[in-house]
């Protein structure tokens, strides 16, 4: 794990000749920030996220989380600052293969014909280009699909699944594309609390495989339980370290406001 | 002609992303002077098909005696040609196209594929270029569709508002190009507007056979990221995919797709196959790849029962294809009813799951 204060000083100038030494990260934010208009929505944002680490990212409705996300993933560039994914600048950094991407709900119409097994094929299309799959490539979406608990549900239409099944089978996508950074933004919106429980037993295991977890959430009671590190945050980063600290901060009251708990003890 | 052809080509692949583009079309084509051989070599081998399609049908005359098919009317011959070449790539393209939310842009597309119309018009009228408006329709189109893609991006949204801004302007642009030229009145531009089958020459014919060509040879290199770009747009980025590349692709093979419908179907109908072949086999298709398939079969269902039906009626070919394809359409819907029924019947505890 690492800290905010262990973050590269000086990666700014490195950057600029694309060669900065981020020990390794996977995720590397030095000073980052951003604004869609000129109010910035997260600013003085710096953290690094190593491999194999299972780390949150809390904060308040429209506290700048989903930018946050898109900023270290690339879909966004910062106005100020750097933002690295496995060392290279997050927006030039294309290798889909090591990024696995599960969304709050996809953004498809909701009545598409797609069954369980062709959208986790999506895993490997980074893997094939314009080919076509090979047995390997069906190899490892089937593989997937058992990590999951999905191979009963392979040829279901997606759109008949419940939320926490549809979650699934989108983790099992960035299963079989070998992710090795898994981003979920806010995965359980909308997920019955039985299956919320079996997710992230799910994600757990995923991280103990040695799969680097990167969660987005709002529940704080589901983070404090499952991650092991959290960054708090609102606009900027109010808490930084590992899960235990974080209930006992002041942090937690100065984002969210007085009065709130994980809800977790 | 050959020429024009290769115009389309050049411009399309211009278009693409390199790694695309590379692969695609322009791979023998781009030494100075080798476009002139191949695209008449191109002109020359699709001229070779459409003779083989007039003897195939005079066969098929010859065993069923169906006088749709007679050797007469050989205008019926390229017509049916046309119509079964629409027949694919248009619920091809909007499979994509519906669930992207984005039915109407071959509307807009149409519309704008109609100033196209005028465009070449009024050039053959005004200084006798003797080019098809097909291939001016092409150009116009293809550049409406990018306008609306770069609407679309600087705005982060597709809405409708920019594309009825879109849509109304190429009618505009048509109806004032055509009211100022005399000529282009003259060829009756009913044609355009509403499809004719008696109209479909040689030399559409052979545009349609490029750009079936092209849509199905992009499309089947490109599947796995438009089905991604479609299906999740944003994981599709994350995947390192150009997403703005494939949307681009996409608006533009939409054009294609309008123009060359445009023959048969008309204008004011060509986006009616884009999307009601579409609806009908989402209905009761499970997978994608089934949803496609079955999406083909119902509008060359369409298209043919159209045709039929058309001829032997004396009514107007793009209508009744409509008609049968909406028609088509009702009975998906409620074999799809009955097929979620029985599936909901078959499993009952569809919601139970745990983890391993």
């Amino acid at each position: 794990m690492q800290s905010q204060d262990s973050t590269a000083d000086g990666a700014q100038a490195d950057d600029a000749a694309g060669t900065a030494d981020t020990g390794g990260a996977v995720v590397h934010l030095n000073d980052v920030r951003f604004g869609y208009t000129a109010t910035p929505v997260v600013e003085d944002i710096s953290f690094s996220i190593d491999a194999g680490e299972y780390v949150a990212v809390v904060g308040p409705n429209g506290s700048g989380k989903s930018t946050l996300m898109q900023l270290l993933l690339g879909l966004l560039e910062p106005d100020s600052g750097t933002a690295r994914l496995f060392g290279e600048p997050a927006t030039a950094f294309d290798d889909g293969t090591r990024i696995g991407y599960v969304a709050q709900q996809a953004s498809a119409s909701k009545d598409m014909p797609i069954t369980v097994r062709e959208v986790v094929k999506m895993g490997r299309f980074p893997h094939v280009g314009f080919g076509r799959l090979s047995e390997g490539d069906w190899r490892a979406v089937d593989q997937a699909l058992e990590t999951v608990g999905m191979t009963a549900f392979a040829d279901r239409r997606i759109t008949q699944l419940s939320g926490g099944q549809r979650q699934r089978a989108f983790i099992a996508r960035a299963l079989a594309g070998e992710a090795e950074l898994l981003v979920l933004d806010e995965p359980t919106v909308g997920v019955d609390t039985e299956s919320v429980d079996a997710f992230y037993d799910l994600l757990a295991s995923l991280n103990a495989g040695g799969i680097t977890v990167l969660l987005i959430e709002h529940d704080l009671g589901a983070v404090t339980e499952h991650a092991q590190r959290v960054i708090c945050l609102n606009r900027e980063v109010y808490f930084d370290g590992p899960t235990d600290e974080f209930t006992d901060s002041e942090a937690l009251a100065r984002a969210f406001g007085a009065g709130m708990t994980t809800g977790a003890d | 002609m050959t020429v024009d052809i290769l115009a389309v080509l050049t411009v399309l692949a211009g278009m693409l992303p390199a790694d695309v583009a590379s692969s695609v079309v322009l791979a023998e084509a781009s030494p100075a002077a080798a476009p002139l051989a191949v695209g008449g070599a191109v002109s020359d081998a699709l001229l070779v098909v459409l003779e083989a399609w007039y003897w195939l049908l005079r066969q098929l005359y010859g065993v069923t005696g169906f006088d749709v098919i007679n050797p007469d009317y050989t205008f019926m011959y390229r017509a049916l040609l046309v119509g079964l070449c629409i027949g694919v790539i248009a619920p091809l393209i909007g499979t994509f196209l519906v669930h992207r939310q984005l039915a109407l842009i071959g509307d807009a597309l149409a519309h704008t594929a109609f100033a196209g119309v005028a465009v070449g018009l009024f050039l053959n009228g005004v200084f006798e270029f003797g080019i098809s408006p097909y291939l001016t329709a092409v150009v116009v189109a293809i550049i409406a569709a990018l306008l609306i893609e770069l609407i679309s991006e600087v705005t982060d949204a597709y809405n409708d508002v920019s594309m009825a801004i879109v849509l109304s302007t190429g009618f505009a642009l048509g109806t004032v190009l055509i009211s100022l030229n005399a000529g282009g009145l003259a060829v009756g531009i009913n044609q355009y507007l509403f499809g004719n089958l008696s109209t479909v020459s040689a030399e559409n014919a052979i545009i349609m056979l490029v750009l079936f060509g092209i849509i199905v040879g992009v499309v089947g290199l490109t599947r796995n990221q438009l089905l991604y770009v479609t299906f999740d747009e944003t994981a599709a980025e994350v995947a390192g995919l150009p997403v703005d590349w494939y949307n681009r692709l996409m608006v533009m093979l939409t054009a294609l797709v309008v123009v060359g419908a445009m023959q048969i179907m008309g204008v004011i109908l060509v986006a009616a196959m884009l999307v009601v072949p579409v609806a009908g086999a989402t209905q009761v298709s499970r997978s994608f790849s089934e949803s496609l398939l079955v999406a083909i079969v119902l509008a060359e269902l369409a298209v043919l029962l159209g045709i039929g039906l058309a001829y032997y009626g004396g009514a107007t070919a793009g209508g009744v294809i409509v008609l049968v394809a909406v028609g088509i359409y009702v009975c998906t819907v409620v074999v799809g009813k009955v097929q979620t029924a029985m599936e909901t019947e078959r499993t009952p505890d569809v919601d139970t799951i745990t983890s391993d």
